[in-house]
């Protein structure tokens, strides 16, 4: 190799330096399988940086913490032009069902949990889970309704507080 | 690529630092590499390490938390009290493997 260069003593990465302080909020209001995934995947990947990350689950997103629901997240074709199927499709009987059912498919074959799973990973790596006041009004959900490891229902007050410092991410 | 001596030792390493031949690793080079990221190590570090090294020669790709916990059957707490802030890069810093290339 024509290009090497010898030191004596290598390069250390530098883990600690940069920001110490980042903060990431993300709120998470969608409940469809497919928009569940990229706030859990960021906040993961924020986490494994050491950043410190508050999820905040809001009207549809109420969904991925709500214990009868959080399994049951689906996809469906209808409305969503990415997924390039004739629109008419979408509204017929068990084709949100096969959907799902492939998109599940595939965030396994990549080796990615499911919804419950990916939070308890978030939260075993030092993730906070709140969910939104309103939300859980309207939907007349408590606290129970909700995966354990939701640290509370707060106000949007609260989670400006909260979320003071930090970078936001609407999803 | 950059050859270093680290520990009397003449190693393959990228601009950041981390090894890029898995051949040249060895235990007593990973006891530096740790020193130089200020990981003291333990036995529970060594069995994590030793997960990574044997899971790299088998995938070609170094694992990620995810695969560390599910796989390796370490728990992901921990795996951040070990190697805190950074768990995923400062494993594979010291395990002398590329940092993991996966999202999850």
């Amino acid at each position: 190799m024509t290009n090497e260069r010898t030191d004596t003593t290598a390069p250390v990465p530098n883990f600690d330096g940069g920001e110490t302080d980042r903060k990431l909020a993300i709120i998470c209001s969608k409940g469809n399988l497919d928009m569940a995934y990229p706030g859990l995947v960021l906040a993961n990947a924020a986490l494994g940086e050491g950043v410190e990350v508050h999820l905040f689950f809001t009207f549809w997103g109420f969904d991925m913490i709500t214990k009868k629901r959080m399994k049951g997240l689906k996809l469906t074709p209808l409305g969503n032009t990415a997924m390039h199927l004739p629109q008419g499709l979408g509204g017929v009987p068990g084709v949100t069902a096969m959907a799902t059912a492939l998109m599940r498919k595939h965030i396994a074959a990549v080796g990615v949990p499911e919804v419950p799973d990916f939070l308890d990973q978030i939260v075993a790596s030092g993730g906070h889970l709140w969910a939104c006041k309103m939300s859980a009004d309207m939907m007349k959900l408590l606290k129970d309704d909700l995966y354990d490891a939701v640290e509370g229902i707060i106000n949007a007050s609260d989670f400006i507080e909260i979320a003071s410092g930090a970078r936001l991410l609407f999803i | 690529m950059t050859t270093a001596t680290i520990n009397g030792l003449e190693v393959h390493v990228d601009e950041e630092g981390f090894l890029t031949n898995y051949q040249e690793w060895t235990e007593d080079l990973a006891a530096v590499l740790a020193a130089n990221i200020g990981v003291e190590l333990t036995d529970e570090h060594w069995r994590v390490l030793r997960f990574l090294r044997e899971d790299f020669a088998k995938q070609g790709e170094t694992a990620t938390i995810r695969r560390t916990s599910t796989v390796g059957g370490f728990d992901t707490k921990a795996l951040f009290v070990l190697f805190p802030k950074k768990p995923a890069k400062k494993m594979a810093y010291i395990a002398g493997l590329p940092k993991p290339k996966g999202c999850v």
